[in-house]
């Protein structure tokens, strides 16, 4: 089944969701969101556990379905154009999406093709994130959580998607894989890809990201600008 | 398509092959079972001969509800299931990639059980390419009503116990089909013995594989 014919946009912004509301059978994950992301930008999502973080990824992802509202992510309806929107978003989710009966390089390899992307690039994504050697034959069910949180990053590295989609992506790493990590979206972003972050964590990304975003009860609450301490932060409260 | 059917495929395959679930539990509850309707049937042999072909396709449908609850699994773990729609893959390329990783193992299953019964029930095959044909239809269909009844079955809690209590009865043309073609194998009959249920087993596979393809990716964004 050839996905439906999608139109070939160049958009400005990476994503726009107009009063978007998410459902869970009659439960609202999203109740109104209102969000524009540019191209290039990095955005922290915060907000407390259940204000919908996560949800708003998902449904950015093309995994929950937006009951209503306008959602547009790179130029597209994330329903009608929904496989090219999925080629062309990666997503690095509480799950690593592994399986425990595939080596490393296995579920890398399995990963980057289904989703359309070069195998050719799975080498070079690998031996960034650390995954080298006897590591790359190795079992996913042998991992730490830690190296699983590597191997679905190497994944993300290998297909470089337009827009990444993080959640909570330092939990479970050690010092030094979230400096790498950091260094990985840096590096996304100054080619040209666009971060949404979500993060309990916001020092750890507040070095990458332009702005901050506070989920509350499923609504965008407030936006600000991330701030060094020459610039000190101004709060804009969103009704 | 067939690039996402070849790319589902040989992943599931390459998992059973590391798992070896098919040939270390799937396989001897076959033949547990075949033992079973023996024990039950008593000492005598000819009963057991003359059952033979209905016994062998109960414990084939038995061992296949195990074979895809296991590919279904494979799914559930790590969030696997949420990888593959974010993927982009075709859902008819998934849907005909786990059918074909199934009846792989569905065939080797069959030989498995085919030589069970030769051994302990002292069934004779008389037409081989009549129980080849029966097999490899019944097999087809098997497979692919079980995957989109696992896909039917995946998000839900109770997944294990519903699985068979909906795919069971939506096989029992197989079980019909296939053990008449058994009989008119194992007696010697003209071909023509089993055609009517031939084209049963055509149509099955037909409608299932047909309909896999059409709702295999409704049912994985809504399960």
């Amino acid at each position: 089944m050839a996905p439906a014919s999608a139109p070939s946009p160049a958009p400005s912004s990476a994503l726009s969701l107009r009063d978007v509301v998410a459902l869970s059978g009659r439960f609202p994950l999203l109740a109104g969101v209102d969000l524009e992301v540019a191209v290039g930008e990095t955005v922290l999502i915060e907000g407390p556990n259940g204000a919908g973080k996560t949800s708003l990824l998902r449904v950015v992802a093309g995994l929950v379905p937006v009951a209503s509202g306008q959602a547009t992510v790179l130029g597209l309806d994330p329903v009608r154009h929904r496989t090219e929107v999925r080629r062309r978003v990666g997503l690095l989710a509480h799950a690593s999406h592994l399986y425990d009966d595939l080596n490393v390089k296995e579920n890398v390899r399995f990963a980057v093709r289904a989703a359309g992307g070069d195998p050719s690039r799975i080498g070079d994504a690998c031996e960034r994130l650390g995954l080298t050697g006897r590591l790359l034959r190795t079992g996913a069910a042998k991992l730490s959580a830690g190296q699983r949180r590597r191997v679905a990053l190497a994944v993300l590295v290998a297909r470089a998607p337009e827009l990444w989609l993080l959640d909570e992506p330092h939990a479970g790493l050690d010092a030094s894989a979230r400096r790498l990590l950091n260094e990985v979206i840096a590096e996304a972003t100054a080619n040209g890809a666009t971060a949404l972050v979500a993060s309990h964590e916001p020092e750890l990304v507040a070095s990458l990201a332009n702005r901050s975003v506070t989920i509350t009860g499923g609504r965008v609450t407030a936006e600000r600008p991330i701030v060094t301490s020459m610039n000190p932060p101004r709060i804009v409260h969103v009704a | 398509m067939w690039r996402d059917t070849l790319l589902i495929a040989g992943k599931d395959l390459r998992i059973e092959a590391r798992s070896r679930v098919a040939l270390s539990q799937v396989a001897p509850f076959g033949i547990v079972a075949l033992v079973l309707f023996a024990f039950a049937l008593g000492p005598d042999r000819a009963p057991m001969a003359k059952g033979a072909p209905g016994l062998f396709w109960v414990a084939m449908l038995f061992s296949s509800v195990l074979a895809i609850q296991r590919s279904v699994s494979v799914e559930s773990v790590d969030g696997a299931r949420d990888g593959l729609r974010l993927s982009g893959l075709d859902p008819a390329g998934q849907f005909l990639g786990k059918t074909l990783s199934v009846a792989a193992q569905l065939l080797v299953l069959e030989v498995v059980l085919g030589v069970g019964v030769v051994l302990l029930y002292g069934a004779s095959i008389a037409t081989f390419w009549l129980i080849a044909v029966s097999c490899l239809l019944g097999t087809v269909g098997l497979a692919a009503a079980g995957t989109l009844y696992g896909a039917l079955s995946a998000g839900l809690r109770i997944k294990e116990t519903l699985l068979p209590f909906l795919l069971l009865p939506v096989v029992a043309p197989v079980l019909l089909a296939g053990t008449r073609m058994w009989q008119a194998a194992l007696s010697g009959g003209t071909p023509s013995n089993g055609t009517p249920w031939f084209h049963l087993l055509i149509a099955f596979d037909a409608v299932y594989l047909a309909l896999g393809v059409v709702v295999y990716g409704p049912i994985q964004e809504t399960a």
